[in-house]
């Protein structure tokens, strides 16, 4: 095999930190409003009819759509092994609660419908609140961590050392990001649900969507100004070998104050990123007010994107810093897996996305359209 | 065992592992059942088959989504508890799970909805792809993950980077084409196959029983028996026995697993029955069948199987090698610039590099393996021998029930054929009684791959005991009983759910039974 010397491995490492950057816009864009929708779930359906009618406007998707989370893990794993196993088993107890909330929701939208019992489906309806909000603030929390460094190390023989506890992370920053990762689901969702369904649920949709844009745009603004003024940043001070062996501990890095903001100085152009965090989020609320459906969803998931990305390009080229050991922290030029590795996956992925949003565009466009309480009600169409 | 973080994170793993494996095999087949009942459906047009479909999917569709929840779990675990693992041969191992996440899961997944919601918006050919849709992204995801496992089992193009300290890939289609993968695969989905048709013949006898549903269950039963019995015929003929000798310690898998301690002249014994004693390194009460062994294992008359006590003897000359590419290894590691590495080491390195995980294996006794003395040796050689009556005892169970699912589904095929499935009573309660049984011989199945696999996660290149995670004990107590407490609580739902499912029977299909025109023309005919 001599073919993965066709693109050279420098190259193939940008790429998959572009790709990283799309699974996970990928996971919070298309399940992002499956999880608002959860957390919506409570509020803004109250009979069991309107509560049938939010469910099923995501029955027939969630579960492609939580595949982006599932590919996104694998992808991690494959492509960045250290950042896959670091956050992983450093978040580990977040990490669970992540997977307990995740594994109540496949469970919850087919069992609720299952019987007519009111306290059956109300606790089903509460997990799937749960399901929702947990796995949304969660991320949020972790990203909020992976922004101010994480405590870990590796030893000599690349064994990975966690010396953090999980109410470590519930830090004020932390915190502020994960809230800000709970709106901007919320505002997703109430997108979502604007377009899918009509009446008094829409209607409730548009009132928590359009507080939620504007707690969106408050928090990420925020969030700025703490990195400002005290959260700080990394930096890599020893020279650096775009392609050289993926070992963290050959390079040298330190804490700096401005450093999440050095890239910006250097390319001015990036601050579009950031823009259109702010952008979407404005748009998305002015939309919800004309009630441009399908425009107010396109702003919502822009604005998304900007809102991670701006995560990305701001850290670049750390994608997992250390603050116990800054020498150990990941970055795109010493975490990734080996150059035929990146290659195949690459192959993998240039054949396979282009099928799979082919065929989920033909599934959308099958299923559009509003859900209401006839199409509900319509036994042979399998409802939940 | 005693209670470190080792055992628990193994035993964490064992609980998730074998509660996901309760819902995938069923998953694997009755998504091919279903695919088959639609087709007989859109063929005929006959509105029978389309009930059936819409039957056993709601059954599917209990059963699916926990596979999905616990799907996750599986996944996400190999990072949580397996830091060292992940880091390790994260480049090897990574690639087919996101490769099963591209071309399978979204596959399954998206489809999935259609399936379910997709009745009334889909044309019946538009309908039917989704469902083979399901069914093939199904079979597909075991593919990968029995790539990915074969590769534990037998880590072909693969070597270790001393720059990275990892274990990177040399030929990807050495991995792709890993022979006990593809055993395993045609293995895994033959035994997901055959759950789905024991699953369906024995509700279908259940309903026969009750005279209910007779026409749903009877032809329910004809798909189940032929389609059982292919699949059970191609587990057995097929198993994952062909993988067994491809390397040195599956070589001790088939030893503890025959609980043969002595290397006999070929062609060996067949051990039928008896109680393998690790201890005394004895099996006390065998009763020998001769020649059978030798015939299976190496199908030929003359081919000898080393025996245990061999291996282990084995095993202690691969630890003293393991710790000459230690010292070669640490010394390669030492040095700034790769050029200045000296021949002698270079050559030492290449020369036992490939018995390198050997010299690992005595990390659980001394730090710096070059430091271990002979009695630390001699143990860790003994490390080598998994659980001799755990394996002995899963590997009789499984095949005694794989014979007994063949008979079984014979059986019913041929009372299918002559007429005459509702004729005796006593073989239709025995298929009643049945339907556990594919998930008993299932589980057992993975006992046997990954117990005969210990000490090593990665045969021969990376110990268990060192892939873990350094977590407090407490923290995976904690999870473990989070996982045991929503699991059985589900469990318990899912049981219920299926049962009341069942016994409902299908809902009644009062659709047009001449569908054979299609919907465009039947609006012109109204």
């Amino acid at each position: 095999m001599i073919l993965h010397n066709l693109i050279d491995y420098e190259t193939l490492r940008v790429i998959w930190w572009l790709l990283l950057g799309v699974l996970l816009i990928g996971f919070a864009v298309m399940d992002g409003f499956d999880l608002g929708v959860g957390m919506l779930l409570p509020f803004v359906a109250k009979t069991d009819t309107e509560r049938r009618i939010v469910i099923n406007t995501i029955g027939p998707v969630w579960e492609g759509n939580q595949v982006w989370l599932i590919l996104g893990g694998g992808a991690i794993f494959a492509a960045w092994p250290p950042l896959y196993a670091v956050s992983f088993s450093g978040f580990y107890l977040a990490m669970f609660a992540i997977l307990f909330a995740l594994i109540l929701r496949p469970v919850g939208f087919k069992y609720r419908s299952k019987r007519e019992s009111p306290r059956w489906r109300a606790g089903w309806d509460w997990a799937l609140f749960i399901g929702g909000f947990v796995p949304a603030l969660i991320f949020g929390v972790a990203v909020g961590n992976v922004l101010q460094g994480v405590p870990f190390r590796f030893a000599d023989d690349m064994r990975i050392f966690y010396e953090g506890s999980f109410f470590g992370l519930l830090n004020p920053y932390a915190l502020l990001c994960g809230l800000l990762s709970v709106a901007m689901l919320t505002m997703h969702g109430a997108s979502w649900l604007m377009l899918k369904s009509d009446g008094a649920v829409a209607a409730r949709a548009r009132r928590f969507g359009t507080i939620a844009a504007i707690v969106v745009i408050v928090l990420f603004a925020l969030g700025g100004v703490f990195v400002l003024a005290g959260i700080g940043g990394y930096t890599i001070t020893s020279p650096i070998d775009w392609s050289g062996p993926s070992n963290p501990l050959l390079k040298t890095a330190v804490r700096e104050h401005g450093a999440w903001f050095a890239n910006y100085q250097t390319r001015s152009w990036l601050y579009i990123v950031p823009a259109m965090g702010f952008v979407g989020a404005a748009g998305a609320f002015i939309a919800m007010r004309l009630r441009l459906e399908v425009t107010t969803l396109l702003l919502s998931a822009a604005s998304i994107l900007g809102i991670i990305a701006t995560v990305g390009v701001s850290m670049f080229p750390f994608i997992l810093p250390s603050s116990l050991d800054p020498k150990s922290s990941l970055t795109v030029w010493d975490a990734s897996s080996s150059h035929m590795t990146l290659f195949i996956m690459l192959i993998a992925t240039v054949i396979f996305l282009p099928m799979i949003l082919a065929y989920t565009s033909w599934v959308y466009k099958v299923l559009w359209g509003k859900v209401d309480a006839r199409s509900i009600n319509d036994k042979s169409g399998h409802a939940y | 065992m005693e209670l470190d973080i080792v055992a628990l994170s193994r035993f964490q793993f064992a609980l998730t592992a074998l509660y996901h494996f309760l819902f995938v095999p069923l998953t694997i087949g009755l998504s091919v059942l279903l695919a088959i009942m639609e087709t007989t459906y859109v063929m005929t047009g006959r509105q029978i088959w389309r009930q059936m479909t819409k039957f056993w999917g709601g059954l599917f569709g209990i059963n699916f989504v926990l596979g999905v929840a616990t799907g996750l779990v599986m996944e996400f675990q190999f990072g949580m508890n397996w830091s060292y693992y992940s880091t390790y041969v994260g480049d090897i191992f990574g690639a087919p799970l996101a490769i099963e996440g591209l071309m399978a899961f979204f596959l399954e997944a998206t489809f999935v909805g259609l399936f379910f919601f997709g009745w009334n918006k889909l044309s019946r050919v538009g309908h039917l792809a989704a469902t083979w849709a399901v069914a093939i992204g199904s079979n597909f995801s075991a593919l990968w993950i029995l790539i990915a496992n074969g590769w534990m089992q037998n880590p072909v193009g693969s070597a270790l980077n001393p720059q990275t300290m990892r274990m990177e890939i040399t030929n990807f289609f050495d991995v792709l084409f890993n022979p006990v993968a593809q055993a395993k695969f045609v293995h895994t989905v033959s035994a997901g196959y055959v759950c789905a048709s024991i699953f369906v013949l024995g509700i279908s006898a259940w309903y026969l029983l009750k005279g209910r549903h007779i026409e749903l269950a009877k032809r329910s039963m004809t798909i189940a028996a032929s389609f059982g019995l292919a699949s059970a015929l191609s587990v057995v003929v097929l198993g994952d026995e062909s993988g067994y000798l491809s390397t040195e310690h599956q070589k001790m898998k088939l030893a503890a697993i025959e609980a043969m301690w002595e290397t006999e002249p070929a062609p060996a014994a067949f051990t039928a029955f008896g109680f393998p004693d690790q201890a005394a390194r004895e099996t006390h009460y065998a009763v020998h069948i001769p020649w059978v062994m030798g015939l299976i294992g190496t199908r030929s008359l003359n081919t000898e199987i080393p025996g245990i006590l061999e291996l282990e003897e084995k095993a202690k000359e691969r630890i003293r090698n393991g710790i000459k590419a230690y010292d070669a290894l640490m010394q390669i590691r030492a040095v700034k610039a790769p050029d200045t590495i000296t021949p002698t080491v270079q050559a030492s390195y290449e020369e036992a590099g490939h018995e390198l995980g050997y010299a690992l294996l005595l990390k659980r006794y001394v730090d710096d393996p070059r430091k271990a003395t002979d009695a630390q040796i001699d143990q860790a050689a003994r490390d080598t021998i998994p659980s001799v009556p755990t394996l002995f005892w899963s590997f009789r169970i499984m095949v005694g029930l794989g014979m007994f699912f063949i008979i079984l589904t014979a059986t019913f095929f041929w009372l299918s054929a002559r007429r005459r499935l509702d004729r005796h009573r006593w073989l239709l309660r025995i298929a009643v009684f049945a339907i556990p049984l594919p998930w008993v011989a299932a589980e057992l199945g993975w006992v046997v791959a990954e117990i005969g696999r210990q000490p090593w996660v990665i045969e021969g290149v990376l110990p268990t005991a060192l892939a873990v995670s350094s977590l407090g004990a407490g923290s995976v107590l904690f999870t473990i009983l989070g996982f045991a407490l929503i699991y059985s609580v589900l469990i318990v739902i899912e049981m219920g759910l299926m049962l009341n499912a069942i016994c409902n029977g299908p809902d009644p299909d009062n659709e047009p039974e001449a569908a054979l025109i299609s919907p465009s023309l039947m609006h012109a005919a109204e």
